[in-house]
């Protein structure tokens, strides 16, 4: 079995002008799956320390959100892709966003309140 | 034509399948978000148990998550290798996708089934309502995902994929990875943040 593909005409990072830029290479790769690792476990051992429970919300909310970004600009190559796409997933995503907050909103922190 | 060999010939100068899919991706981040309100507005609420504090396995749970978030590493390894012509590469990268993603599903498959054995079903209480509809739909995803990649799988190990069909990939791998970011978002919110039930 060949180690090659039949057509290498295309190469990672050599897109058009059109929303296709450079894509990382391997290494880029494992470093972000490495940082993503670290993350995960910090946000273990922030659930695991009693003195941050204090702080465990923003905290593990803040760490989630740096790995969403990260797998989303980096290997959903969204960083790379042109803007149009970002704009078809961050709108929705910003009003689902919305319809969590507001529904926690209406229906535990107003009635605690009130 | 792709959208790497250059760029198609659309107003936007972007693929349609791929500004479909990611629109697509986008509903689904309303699917998702639906799900997940329903969880946090019915956490506290259940009268009866278990609790999640009672049966969420946080050591089992990260140790899924890490399975996942490789697969992902793995995937766009894949990707890359089928952009650039590496057969070996391309081959092994979706081929350990599909692996890992089998090993979460085992891994879900194993919690599900341990919950059934302490008492917690779908009907048991709100808690787990809402915790099997959500982790459910989103195991189901992982499935789906996992019968694509390897149907890929089988595409390029008979020669039919080839650098210039990348888009196929490229697509199966933004699925992929929108099931791994769903799962970031539910094992910090329902896994970490515990909430009385």
């Amino acid at each position: 079995m060949a180690d090659t593909m039949e057509h290498r005409n295309v190469e990672p990072g050599h897109g058009d002008e059109h929303g296709e830029h450079d894509h990382p290479g391997y290494m880029s790769y494992v470093i972000i799956a490495l940082i993503l690792t670290v993350i995960t476990a910090l946000e273990v051992a922030i659930f695991y320390i009693p003195a941050l429970a204090g702080v465990i919300v923003p905290l593990l909310l803040a760490l989630s959100a740096g790995k969403f970004v990260l797998v989303v600009m980096f290997y959903m190559h969204l960083k790379m892709d042109s803007q149009i796409f970002t704009g078809v997933f961050v709108a929705p995503m910003a009003l689902a966003i919305f319809l969590i907050v507001a529904l926690i909103m209406l229906f535990k922190v107003i009635p605690s309140i009130g | 034509m792709t959208a790497h060999t250059a760029h198609p010939p659309t107003s936007t100068g972007l693929d349609t399948w791929k500004l479909g899919f990611w629109t697509f991706l986008g509903s689904e981040t309303l699917f998702f978000g639906s799900f997940i309100a329903t969880y946090m507005i019915y956490a506290g609420r259940s009268v009866a148990g278990p609790l999640p504090h009672e049966v969420l396995d946080i050591p089992l749970t990260s140790i899924s998550t890490f399975v996942l978030l490789m697969s992902s590493l793995a995937m766009v390894i894949g990707l890359a290798g089928v952009q650039r012509g590496s057969r070996g590469v391309a081959l092994g990268g979706i081929g350990a996708t599909a692996a890992l993603g089998m090993i979460f599903l085992g891994f879900q498959a194993y919690e599900f089934t341990h919950f059934y054995h302490v008492g917690l079903t779908l009907s048991t209480n709100l808690f787990g309502s809402s915790f099997f509809i959500l982790t459910g739909f989103h195991g189901a995803h992982v499935t789906i995902g996992v019968i694509w990649l390897l149907l890929l799988w089988l595409q390029m190990f008979a020669g039919r994929i080839a650098p210039k069909d990348a888009l196929k990939v490229e697509i199966a791998g933004l699925y992929w990875h929108f099931v791994d970011i769903v799962w970031i978002a539910i094992f910090t919110l329902i896994y970490l943040l515990q909430t009385e039930g």
